[in-house]
């Protein structure tokens, strides 16, 4: 190279940061960051529950941040907006994910905080895998092209891989961790296939630009996007736990550390539902008709698998996996109605969903006891007469996932099934509504459980470590619970909050 | 331009690698497998991107660098685990890591 | 033959002439050299010493964690050579940019570092 071209300096353009638009994450990452080094570097142990402190802190920092967010992009004078050259999108469907994603980790922190203690572990690792995953999670939704939902993906899932083998002195910990990890690098190298697919059939990765060229172009030969479709289809089927791509999620439920598998269910699913929502509903809308026969069969399939297996699970941890199952058919439900009001309906019902397992797995943290072993439904008997609240709180969290009138679950089913029935899949809506029946009996089979210990399951219940209920948790399970009620009773904030949010496409500036 | 050749050994490379992550009993070479999946990503990202033209390559290309960087973050960690698998059974066969079952 | 292939044309010669090459010297060598087999000459050459134990020793297992550090910062540094290579083109930006991405790195280093696991035992 001659010494005139070394010279020639041309600047390159360089992305504008809108670091108001990346606030929520900036402060995730930042917790995170501060938290890990912090206590690599004390050199004292903080005062008790400080690590759980300093995340439900965090979190609710990034929440202020979303708020602050979500009042410009429904500002009418403003509205959603790209941000980091057309990378991410800010709009009220990623201000909403960022609140459910911050909120499934504020509760799995004050879950996680006497778990921790009480099984030996405590550190700050958790706590930072918690946010970095949630971050992960953040960054999927607000996510405007396909190489930021693959970033996105990865620092959500390996984040949780070490947090599933967190438990070093249990074996099924470890198990759940070396499956979760097999069967997660796999689906998301499909996904990652599909993403290359894609960019070769449209040229681009921007959705903004991929939504763009497919309703400007006619593709003669469309084979590499319907393979990329299905690819991407596999890969945050996985995600969100949809029946075929289901296998791993009992075996993972139930060998996570309980806090864990509480985050799990709830951040992970809301995320892997923002990047489908996200990527199928909105930016492949133009080929709605070639997709949504598919997400047709996982709805289905992820509904009767999940509420007829669930039927027959003897632990309670594998229960909720299932019946998790069943639910990702529910949001399914919402998302192949392919219209706004679905949408709203599958992001009322996720928020809401966030809510009762967060809670519904809290109780099974405490009840699972020191080592994390007792979950089978026999741990239940008599729990009525033992911890009176906690029995009744996890009552309301299992009616409400059953859809009983007057809880948060009810009404997500009602929104989703009726977006089903609006955009006229009868079909779907009425094997919805039937599995939901199913399901329901798992629901009453553990509440049963609870109330009816006979008196030969006393003896038992006398040699039983009493279930401790820890502030930390009995806060969690409060509000999960407090959520789920008011919610039931008294919806329309919520419902307009998922309905201002529902995804808007834009084009990188 | 010779894309359809790249876009067979990807295939090929993706081929053999998911018939490794189902077939291999061996975590590290599980783990092994999953890269091989990942590098045949990686070689239809730049040979598609060599379709768009030199301006829409960067994208192809930049994506394979994410790629290889998060490829070495997952191994990092699956390793890890496999370890501490080994280190409490003494093996790395996948196929006895199954406590859970139903 | 289309432009791609012919680019590798100049690949294919250099393997040829390098095949060629060693073909040549190790054939002469072998036509000039006697040949008198001893035990001593067939044992492992390790610099002029004796060579301890047998050939496949399996190497401990915390130099995984070493070998594994090694790899995450070399993979990384995948991202430091473009902005290397561009580096007036980027400009400030660039620079605190890349300040951040170090500086988070290091942050990996010292946790690391406070866990003992950089000891070497």
């Amino acid at each position: 190279m001659t010494p005139a071209v070394i010279a020639q300096i041309e600047p390159i353009a360089t992305p504008e940061i809108e670091w108001f638009a990346v606030s929520p994450l900036l402060v995730l990452v930042g917790g995170a960051l501060v938290l890990l080094t912090a206590a690599a570097l004390a050199r004292s142990r903080p005062p008790r529950g400080f690590y759980a402190l300093f995340t439900v802190v965090t979190a609710a920092l990034a929440v202020a941040c979303s708020a602050l967010l979500w009042q410009r992009v429904t500002d009418p004078g403003r509205g959603p907006f790209t941000a980091i050259g057309g990378a991410i999108t800010i709009d009220g469907f990623s201000v909403f994910f960022a609140v459910t994603i911050t909120a499934a980790i504020a509760l799995g922190a004050l879950l996680a905080d006497d778990y921790l203690r009480r099984e030996g572990l405590d550190g700050p690792e958790l706590y930072v895998l918690m946010l970095l995953s949630g971050t992960g999670g953040v960054v999927m939704a607000m996510a405007n092209d396909l190489i930021v939902v693959f970033l996105g993906l990865e620092t959500l899932s390996i984040a949780l891989y070490v947090m599933a083998g967190l438990h070093l002195r249990r074996l099924e910990s470890q198990e759940s961790a070396i499956k979760y990890f097999v069967l997660g690098s796999f689906s998301s190298a499909f996904l990652l296939y599909g993403i290359a697919l894609v960019y070769g059939a449209t040229g681009s990765t921007n959705f903004g630009a991929i939504a763009g060229f497919l309703s400007g172009n006619v593709l003669a030969s469309n084979g590499l996007l319907l393979a990329g479709f299905a690819l991407l289809l596999v890969g945050l089927g996985f995600k969100v736990a949809a029946v075929p791509f289901h296998v791993w999620t009992p075996d993972v439920y139930q060998g996570a550390p309980t806090p864990v598998t509480a985050f799990m269910a709830s951040a992970s699913k809301a995320a892997g539902f923002a990047a489908l929502l996200r990527v199928f509903v909105s930016t492949f809308d133009v080929y709605r008709l070639d997709w949504r026969p598919l997400m047709w069969g996982l709805a289905v399939l992820s509904l009767l698998v999940g509420s007829f297996l669930a039927v027959v699970q003897s632990d309670v941890k594998r229960m909720l996996a299932y019946s998790s199952i069943s639910h990702a058919g529910f949001i399914l439900v919402g998302a192949e109605a392919a219209s706004d009001r679905g949408i709203a309906g599958a992001l009322f019902y996720l928020l809401a969903y966030t809510f009762m397992v967060v809670g519904s797995f809290g109780v099974a943290t405490l009840v699972g006891g020191r080592g994390d072993a007792d979950h089978g439904l026999s741990a239940y008997r008599g729990l009525s007469r033992r911890r009176p609240l906690l029995a009744l709180a996890f009552t309301v969290l299992l009616l409400a996932q059953a859809g009983v009138p007057l809880t948060s679950g009810f009404l997500a089913k009602f929104y989703v099934i009726g977006a089903a029935v609006e955009a006229d899949s009868y079909a779907l809506a009425l094997i919805a509504m039937l599995s939901a029946v199913v399901a329901a009996f798992v629901y009453l089979r553990i509440t049963v459980a609870m109330y009816m210990g006979d008196e030969t399951e006393g003896a038992e219940a006398v040699t039983r470590p009493a279930v401790r209920v820890p502030p930390g948790a009995a806060l969690a399970l409060g509000v999960a619970v407090a959520f789920t009620i008011v919610v039931g009773i008294l919806p329309s904030p919520v419902v307009d909050f998922a309905r201002d949010a529902v995804p808007v496409l834009l084009s990188a500036p | 331009m010779l894309v359809n050749q790249f876009l067979v050994l990807g295939a090929v490379l993706f081929s053999i690698g998911v018939y490794g992550v189902l077939a291999r009993r061996n975590g590290v070479l599980v783990l092994m497998s999953i890269e091989l999946i990942l590098n045949a990503v990686n070689i239809n990202l730049v040979a598609l991107g060599a379709l768009q033209g030199a301006s829409g390559a960067v994208t192809g290309q930049v994506f394979a660098l994410f790629v290889i960087t998060i490829a070495a973050a997952e191994v990092g960690v699956g390793l890890a685990i496999v370890l501490l698998i080994y280190r409490n059974r003494a093996s790395v066969d996948l196929d006895e890591v199954d406590l859970m079952k139903g | 033959m289309s432009e791609f292939l012919r680019a590798y044309l100049t690949v294919a010669v250099f393997a040829g002439a390098a095949g060629l090459l060693v073909a040549l010297m190790l054939g002469a060598g072998w036509l000039i050299r006697p040949s008198r087999p001893t035990a001593q000459k067939s044992i492992a050459y390790e610099s002029g010493v004796d060579p301890v134990g047998p050939g496949f020793g399996q190497s401990q297992v915390r130099y995984y964690i070493f070998a594994l550090l090694f790899v995450l910062f070399d993979v990384e540094a995948v991202f430091i050579f473009p902005w290397a290579l561009r580096l007036e083109s980027y400009g400030l930006f660039g620079l605190v940019e890349m300040g951040i991405f170090i500086v988070i790195l290091a942050l990996g280093l010292v946790y690391a570092w406070r866990k003992g696991v950089l000891r070497w035992v």
